[in-house]
């Protein structure tokens, strides 16, 4: 991907940036900030794996939600039945996503454009409701887990080493995205995106590499959502409510659609933003008020801003400048 | 299980289908017309709830009122919504029509909660819709029935619209080939804009109708958008009759699922199974059929015919 000096200084900037952020937050002395962060490479991480379906290959997912819901139950229901052993879950987790995205998967890409969108948020809403029907496992109020996860000498319960952890992840997601969309399995994918009919026929099996770009993406959802149940120590159906799947769109289509640093800028930028305005203080407390309690409104209005101006989002503008 | 419980359920399962078909008549429309997703067509909905119970209480009870600043209401906003944002978005794809009506409903959920607070807002049913109807010996609320009769006539309404009149003939038209009809001297924009707008109406007619009957708050637009998706889906993107048989199978298949799902299985498994399953099965029986649906028919039950 012929990337611009801009492009390359920006993303060396929020890597390292990012890899700071324990450094800085000690200094300051504010711990909240590694959690926030945390939070922020979780997204980042689910967002890429989404971006490799809506960007690469042009299927707009609404559901990936319900992947991060499976990671999240998987080390949720595991360590409520005494299984804490951190490799064990990742196994059971991969396995159940890798078999759900397979099935729903196989599903969903018999339709195309509007009716895939609507289906997959509809499997999304599903599942959903199948965590809400869950009593046994917190129901509708979500459970709060006895322990995070057990990794060997890794204690999770360090908030820096969960971070770098995270940290670690995202970046092993890059590289190997990296190579991913470089091979012929990338160039594939990137054509269907373009014509899906030439490819085709000129003789590739489309079916079966947007299938498999479909898992590959869910599965790295799987694995953000067991980051996330081991950063709140809590699973609950809200991580697979439908506004999360909209979210991670928004991330990915806000960073740059179809760039491999565009879903980190993305959801950098929208949780650093949706963190502002919830204490935002302007000093005039009626407006202070209003805002901190509906910066959702904000939000939204933002959302269909990006839409209608910038259309190439954050990451994507800069790439684009020099070509 | 009685007959008379049986029927009861068929009948509320009939009475969510026509809500439901009310919401996707509209939606199914604007997609099939226009080529765009609306997603805010949830939010219409529950500002048409907002609007009658504000018309209801501000009026002292007048179900008329609530009508009257209901439909109006909706239909504006959704004019609104139509020429500020969606018209900005026919040319693009997809991906950016989701995104911004996705940032729509954030805005509207806040947006009620900022004017009306966080807790719900309650609606009456009108005092001439207060008692029971009888069909054939089995007591029926009467408001429920009279929501089963407005659906059934606007969807008759609709039916003699599009088939009917030169507007329906201009609609299907615009529907198979918008430039073809743009060349042919048709104002097409003119043309999405009454559409929205007959969508949006009808989203401030479901609104209305189900004030009384749901808990009017921030949010109630989604699920049931969730589902008028389902409906579309199921009953093939763009189609009226489509939209129409969708919505009363996936009415009746989740008021049924509901009821007697759960006891059903207690029938044929443990007690302890059947508590835990029953509910999980009901909840996600419409999704079931969808998939099962698109299994076997990708273009929906009802596909469009185009060319």
């Amino acid at each position: 991907m012929a990337s611009s000096a801009a492009a390359r200084v920006f993303a060396i900037v929020l890597l390292a940036g990012l890899a700071l952020v324990p450094a800085l937050a000690a200094w300051v002395d504010q711990p909240f900030w590694v959690t926030l962060f945390t939070r922020i490479l979780i997204f980042a991480l689910a967002a890429m794996g989404l971006n490799l379906v809506l960007g690469f290959g042009a299927m707009v997912s609404f559901g990936h939600a319900m992947y991060l819901g499976i990671g999240a139950y998987a080390v949720g229901i595991l360590s409520y039945h005494g299984v804490d052993n951190g490799l064990l879950q990742l196994m059971a987790a991969l396995a159940v996503g890798g078999l759900v995205a397979l099935g729903v998967g196989a599903i969903c890409l018999r339709t195309s454009g509007m009716a895939f969108i609507m289906i997959t948020l509809a499997f999304a809403q599903m599942l959903y409701f199948l965590a809400v029907s869950l009593r046994e496992y917190g129901g509708d109020d979500g459970m709060q887990l006895k322990g995070r996860s057990l990794l060997g000498p890794l204690d999770l319960n360090n908030p820096t080493l969960l971070y770098y952890l995270a940290y670690a992840l995202l970046l092993a997601v890059l590289l190997a995205f990296w190579r991913l969309v470089q091979s012929r399995f990338g160039m594939v994918l990137r054509g269907c995106r373009s014509n899906e009919r030439r490819m085709a026929s000129m003789g590739f099996a489309t079916f079966r590499y947007k299938l498999s770009a479909y898992v590959i993406s869910a599965l790295v959802c799987v694995l953000a959502g067991m980051l996330m149940a081991n950063l709140t120590r809590f699973v609950a159906p809200s991580y697979m409510a439908w506004t999360v799947s909209g979210e991670l769109i928004v991330m990915t289509v806000l960073g740059g659609l179809g760039t491999l640093i565009g879903p980190i800028a993305g959801a950098t930028a929208l949780l650093l933003v949706e963190e502002w305005l919830s204490s935002l203080k302007l000093g005039v407390p009626w407006l202070d008020n209003v805002i901190n309690q509906h910066w959702l409104a904000l939000i939204g209005i933002f959302i269909v801003l990006v839409v209608l101006v910038l259309k190439q989002g954050i990451y994507g503008w800069l790439v684009a400048k020099k070509s | 299980m009685t007959t008379g419980l049986f029927f009861t359920q068929l009948l509320n399962g009939l009475q969510l289908g026509v809500l439901l078909f009310l919401l996707s008549a509209g939606l199914t429309l604007v997609f099939g017309i226009m080529n765009v997703v609306n997603l805010a067509h949830g939010s219409l909905y529950m500002m048409g709830a907002y609007f009658a119970a504000a018309g209801f209480n501000a009026f002292d009870g007048s179900f008329l009122a609530a009508a009257l600043v209901a439909i109006p209401g909706t239909l504006l906003l959704g004019l609104l919504i139509e020429r500020i944002v969606l018209a900005n978005l026919y040319q693009r794809d997809h991906l950016d029509q989701v995104l911004a009506t996705f940032g729509l409903i954030l805005f509207f959920n806040e947006v009620v909660r900022f004017v009306w607070g966080a807790s719900s807002v309650y609606m009456n049913v009108p005092s001439w819709l207060s008692g029971t109807v009888n069909l054939f010996g089995l007591p029926y609320p009467s408001y429920r029935f009279a929501i089963i009769a407005v659906g059934l006539a606007v969807g008759l309404g609709l039916y003699a619209l599009i088939n009917r009149t030169r507007v329906g003939m201009l609609i299907r038209a615009g529907a198979s080939n918008p430039v073809m009809v743009s060349a042919l001297g048709v104002n097409i924009k003119g043309l999405n804009t009454l559409v929205f707008g007959l969508g949006a109406a009808l989203a401030g007619l479901a609104g209305l109708m189900a004030g009384p009957i749901v808990s009017v708050q921030a949010g109630m637009g989604e699920p049931i958008l969730i589902l008028t998706l389902v409906v579309i889906v199921t009953g093939g993107i763009g189609s009226i009759r489509g939209a129409f048989y969708g919505a009363l199978i996936v009415g009746i298949v989740d008021t049924i699922g509901r009821a007697f799902l759960p006891t059903l299985l207690r029938e044929l498994f443990d007690r302890s199974v059947a508590q835990a399953v029953g509910p999980a099965i009901a909840s996600m029986l419409i999704y079931l059929l969808m998939a099962a649906v698109l299994a076997l028919k990708p273009q929906g039950l009802f596909p469009v015919k185009h060319g």
